[in-house]
């Protein structure tokens, strides 16, 4: 009987470390010329230079964000200001560097609450199944009735103006997605071997779970949560743009966007550089995601 | 056939339930109160605090507000403007047209680039025009709507004053919203086809009809483009859904008559009631958008007819 119980319990070792091996070969195997990993590497940059502007925005910005310089209104980008200045005389680069903080805050944190929420949905609808499987569903299901953004419009406007309301809007609004994913890696792995070899030794369900099959499901999920980033980040800015956000000294990048729009025909720099931010980091997180997905994922090599 | 449409429409129909509790939900359930949320308490006199409170039937217990507010959203009575005090529903119903020409003449440039372009770069891997599939993928699903469009308006109207800006008369006012909400789900569906028909080009299947001596042209375009197509035309009704409710920024930013601007107009004054009307009207066309695309299964798959599921 003790016997039996370690060959199981090797069994299960070797195969619950047999995905993490697959995945890494593949990863070294896909990409042959090195565009590919040139183009993640400037997109790591790019995030990582952005984080920078969150995390120290006082080292990158060469002038305060609320210094209102009455004698330089609306100049255009020059040597000095790399990105021009606004109606006030602000440095609108300083506003960017500033801007990022709240901006990236919004889309981290929505992914984080969003894939927390879904994935613990989707955990116990895929690994409890049955009756309880069927109600969760049901209700992500409602959920997806209405389409994303207009969820999340929704949720922040009954909620009212505020960066916490907007980021609860966009996580509840991506909470599907996440469940559903999670769910589905969950029925697979459980009927791995190394699952049934770790119940046969008599591990708690609750045991098996954590240690065995979560490890082993997430890997899609946080690939999604990776490319979801990007969409979260794009909500926030959409929902701030329309005035959900909350009114600061400090602009998030989309309602800087949408208080440069009144000066679109004298000033284009004050609504291109906000958007351009965005843009650089939400394609930044899609390539990282993209060049993941396709480590992770074995159907996808030889597409790239 | 007529056994698959019936049972779509019948669950269409639980969907639009749910849609419609999911809009209760949120206008009803969340914590915060809605009237505290449209009035500031500290301007307005506690009297008209409670006129609103009872208009909107904040009153009455939980269970009688839930079937009053399906009774009342299945007749049609989606209640009163707070701002204007108008019916809502005919100001929604006015401005319908206007959107869905936009979401279709979207749709239209999201499903004509993103399909052309997804099945070429896929054939011809490695070669300009994957390279430009790409890169409209990756930029398309980057982009905010409300940058892209503006930056159409910096180039086309300001720069070289070839389009209006702003408006929603004719056809020259369309085509710049247009470009900019069709080009978001263009990326989408270009990333989509372009993996589809990959995973096709690889199937045994192809592999035995080339063997078999089909011209080049008839395998990609015939036979792996049909296959190819079937998944992706979930994420196309997906997409014009989403393209739908972008209208809410795009209208605002080409500052266009539209259900998406009064929307974004009533967020702005609090008008609860109207965002409510505009939620659930929205889900509606989804589901029915939605609904259109499942019956289209049915001209691209063989398997769905034959089964009839």
């Amino acid at each position: 009987m003790k016997n039996s119980a370690a060959i199981a319990k090797s069994v299960a070792e070797r195969s619950a470390a047999a995905p993490r091996r697959e995945g890494r070969r593949k990863a070294g195997r896909r990409f042959r010329f090195g565009a590919a990993e040139l183009l993640t590497g400037l997109a790591v940059l790019t995030v990582v230079f952005l984080a920078a502007c969150a995390l120290f925005p006082r080292l990158i910005a060469p002038f305060s964000p609320t210094d209102m310089n009455t004698a330089a209104i609306l100049q255009a980008p020059s040597s000095i200001h790399f990105f021009g200045t606004d109606y006030f005389g602000r440095d609108v680069f300083s506003l960017v560097v500033y801007g990022t903080r709240d901006s990236l805050l919004i889309g981290v944190s929505a992914v984080a609450v969003g894939v927390l929420i879904g994935g613990t949905i989707g955990a116990l609808s895929g690994y409890i199944g049955g009756r309880t499987d069927t109600v969760l569903m049901r209700l992500i299901d409602v959920l997806l009735t209405v389409p994303g953004i207009l969820l999340a419009l929704a949720i922040a406007a009954a909620l009212g103006p505020g960066l916490r309301n907007i980021v609860l809007a966009i996580a509840v609004s991506s909470v599907p997605g996440y469940a559903r994913v999670m769910r589905g890696q969950i029925m697979t792995i459980r009927k791995r071997g190394y699952v049934f070899a770790s119940r046969a030794l008599g591990a708690r369900p609750s045991a098996v779970l954590l240690k065995h099959v979560l490890p082993n499901s997430l890997a899609p999920l946080l690939v999604m949560a990776t490319l979801g980033l990007g969409t979260s980040i794009l909500a926030g800015a959409g929902l701030s743009f329309l005035g959900l956000g909350v009114i600061k000294e400090i602009p998030d990048w989309g309602a800087l966007l949408s208080q440069g729009r009144g000066y679109l025909t004298v000033a284009w720099w004050i609504c291109t550089f906000p958007g351009l931010a965005i843009t650089l980091f939400v394609l930044s997180v899609n390539v990282i995601g993209d060049h993941w997905r396709d480590a992770v994922d074995p159907k996808r090599k030889g597409r790239g | 056939m007529l056994q698959a449409i019936s049972s779509r429409v019948i669950s269409s129909l639980l969907v639009i339930v749910g849609s419609l509790t999911l809009v209760f939900c949120i206008f009803y359930l969340l914590p915060g109160d809605p009237v505290l949320s449209m009035v500031d308490p500290t301007s307005v006199s506690p009297e008209v605090i409670e006129n609103l409170r009872h208009q909107l039937g904040l009153d009455r217990p939980f269970h009688e507000r839930l079937l009053a507010y399906f009774g009342d959203m299945l007749t049609g009575d989606f209640g009163r403007s707070i701002v204007g005090s108008e019916p809502v529903l005919p100001k929604i119903l006015a401005q319908v047209p206007a959107t869905l020409l936009l979401t279709a003449a979207s749709a239209l440039i999201a499903v004509a680039v993103g399909v052309s372009l997804g099945v070429l770069s896929a054939v011809r891997k490695g070669g300009i025009i994957d390279f430009v599939a790409r890169v409209v993928g990756l930029f398309g699903i980057s982009m905010p709507t409300f940058w892209s469009g503006i930056l159409l308006i910096l180039i086309f109207s300001v720069q070289l004053r070839l389009l209006p800006a702003m408006g929603s008369d004719g056809f020259a006012t369309l085509i710049l919203p247009a470009v900019a909400l069709g080009f978001v789900g263009a990326g989408s569906i270009v990333r989509m086809v372009r993996g589809s028909m990959l995973d096709v080009l690889n199937e045994p299947f192809v592999t035995t009809l080339r063997a078999k001596g089909l011209r080049e042209g008839s395998v990609n375009y015939k036979h792996a483009l049909r296959s190819a197509l079937i998944p992706a035309v979930t994420l196309i009704g997906m997409q014009i859904g989403d393209m739908l409710a972008g209208t809410v920024i795009i209208e605002t930013v080409f500052s266009r008559q539209g259900v998406g601007r009064i929307l974004a107009d009533a967020i702005m004054a609090k008008d609860l009631p109207v965002v409510q009307g505009i939620v659930f009207f929205t889900a509606i066309l989804y589901v029915g958008i939605n609904l259109l695309v499942d019956l289209s299964y049915a001209a691209i798959d063989p398997r769905v007819r034959r089964k009839g599921a």
